[in-house]
């Protein structure tokens, strides 16, 4: 089996159509370890991607006022048991242009893997991003998987971002976006992770809302069993006039497993407003009661509920 | 499976039922019985010991009775847990129903099914006024309003068939339903083979039943014609410092 298809078959295992990367209307982008599998750049979107000696450097530019109506595909992975694949990105979204991001990213057979992602997104007055990435860690546990980025939301501009790993082990996981939005902007990030034998998850998501009118959503859903850990960091600051931001964190624990969370809002200005809410513990009595009291046992009861909350 | 039992054979038979909270009797020795195939009314004030009832008889953590029975179907179900008696046919529609993010009214209302049937799920629906092509992919969580919420209930009742649903005040909530919508739908799930216990606080909602008791401080009073039991709780109830405190969310969720 030649390299692409191993991962393209890893793509598929995590959820991905492997015939979007084959087409020449999508653009798209795949990368194993750090080999450029596949890259295919259409009118308004221009991709680069060179090889470093653990990883890709990767730039996509969205022109100015395009609007790429199809999701744009990504798929990151590493096959082999082991290795290091780091990723180096930087997205720019031009003025008034918008863009979907759908990225794969699959380690299925990961024993001692680390992924690394690093970067910056700047999304530029009036545009959108939307940017989805899942992940498929396989059953092993051996990855850790370290993204971080900057990003920038110019006037008005909007980005959407949503983190999931919820099929398989977590590994270790350290999820780090850090947002500064300006005037008018809007952003939502959303992780969610599942993490089970001794996992370890921690989410850090932090919003700073600095232009007036800017409005910001970071929400995190985890649940851990056995021995895994989470922690969540969420941190939102309002520091201009009508800024609004909520911070919205719910972790599900059972088992040995032991989850944190630390909501933080700071407010710098006295027009700005900032919410929060955070509920850690097993599910709801009442929640696995009611599916219970149809005919489901307790086990397959929690598993419904946690699943539903995961997405 | 439980044995059979024919229209007009008791389904539900409540022994010298006793539940304790926090060391304080709540239910004081209940006797009740319920024929298969009825529907039958428990009315009482807030705080005569009806939603600990309703807790105790589907198998509510924290619910277990100090002393007495249940029987269902000729079973002793007294030790059973949630899922056997559903399994059974058991099950209760809450007062304040629980909301689930990310799980949609289709999949919650298939959960009590024992093979999914789309068109039961849509027939369910429409049978407490929600319109499937809208309601179907939309999610049992916040997004609902309470009354929405408390329809969705109902139909997850009515598409689960049970063999005994416990509806714990049923009317209270709803914003758009009538009690005449409720009652076709109550009447509706007797058709179909579904025998109702009925928890009211309100004398018009029991008035569909075939028949009714009446509870106070966790004891029940009377049994009988649903005028009758109707008129002695118009004449008799008020509310009086020697019912107990009513079952909150907090209190429900702490056991």
């Amino acid at each position: 089996m030649s390299d692409f298809e191993a991962i393209l078959k890893a793509y598929e295992a995590a959820g991905g159509n492997p015939q979007f990367l084959k087409s020449p209307t999508v653009g798209s982008l795949v990368i194993s370890g750090n080999q450029v599998l596949g890259l295919n750049a259409i009118p308004g979107l221009d991709v680069t991607a060179d090889p470093l000696p653990d990883g890709v450097r990767v730039r996509v530019r969205v022109a100015e006022g395009a609007r790429i109506e199809r999701p744009v595909h990504l798929c990151f992975g590493v096959v082999p048991a082991e290795g290091v694949q780091r990723i180096l990105v930087d997205y720019e979204l031009g003025t008034g242009s918008s863009a979907e991001f759908l990225a794969h990213c699959t380690f299925p057979n990961a024993l001692r893997v680390q992924h690394i992602m690093q970067g910056t997104v700047h999304v530029g007055v009036g545009a959108t991003m939307r940017y989805s990435e899942v992940h498929y860690h396989g059953e092993t546990g051996g990855i850790e998987v370290l993204p971080k980025l900057q990003i920038k939301v110019d006037e008005g501009g909007r980005y959407f971002s949503s983190f999931s790993q919820t099929k398989g082990r977590a590994g270790r996981i350290d999820f780090d976006y850090t947002v500064d939005v300006d005037r008018e902007g809007l952003t939502e990030l959303t992780a969610k992770a599942l993490g089970y034998g001794e996992d370890q998850i921690t989410v850090r998501e932090t919003i700073r809302l600095n232009g007036e009118g800017a409005r910001g959503l970071a929400k995190s859903r985890v649940a851990v069993r056995d021995r895994a850990r989470s922690e969540v960091f969420a941190s939102t600051e309002g520091n201009a006039p009508l800024a609004r931001g909520h911070v919205d964190c719910v972790e599900i624990v059972r088992g040995q497993a032991v989850a944190n969370a630390v909501p933080v809002v700071r407010v710098t200005n006295d027009r700005a407003q900032v919410t929060h809410e955070a509920a850690i513990g097993t599910v709801g009595k009442k929640e696995l009661e009611t599916v219970m009291a149809r005919g489901v046992d307790e086990e397959a009861a929690v598993d419904i509920i946690v699943r539903g909350m995961l997405g | 499976m439980a044995d059979a039992t024919a229209p007009g054979q008791v389904l539900l038979q409540v022994v010298d039922l006793h539940v304790m909270r926090d060391e304080r009797p709540i239910l004081r020795g209940v006797n009740l019985s319920v024929a298969e195939g009825s529907i039958h009314a428990v009315l009482g004030l807030n705080g005569s010991g009806k939603s600990t009832l309703a807790y105790a008889l589907i198998g509510s953590a924290g619910y277990a009775p100090a002393r007495g029975q249940i029987w269902f179907a000729g079973q002793d179900i007294t030790h059973l847990s949630i899922t056997e008696r559903a399994r059974l046919g058991l099950t209760l529609a809450w007062q304040e129903p629980a909301r689930f993010e990310g799980l949609t009214v289709a999949r919650y209302l298939s959960l009590g099914m024992r093979e999914a049937d789309t068109e039961r799920i849509r027939k369910a629906l429409i049978a407490v006024a929600l319109d499937p092509d809208v309601y179907l992919n939309r999610f049992v969580d916040e997004s609902l309003s309470g009354g929405e919420r408390k329809r969705v209930e109902l139909a997850a009742i009515y598409a689960m068939k049970p063999r005994l649903a416990v509806l714990d005040e049923p009317d209270s909530g709803i914003d758009l339903m009538t009690l005449e919508d409720i009652a076709k739908l109550i009447r509706r799930l007797q058709r179909e083979g579904t025998t109702v216990l009925l928890i009211s606080h309100r004398d018009e909602v029991v008035a569909i039943a075939d028949a009714a008791s009446l509870m106070c401080e966790g004891q029940i009073q009377t049994t009988g014609d649903p005028r009758h039991v109707c008129a002695r709780y118009s004449r008799c109830c008020r509310p009086c410092d020697r019912a107990q405190k009513v079952e909150t969310e907090v209190d429900y969720e702490r056991l």
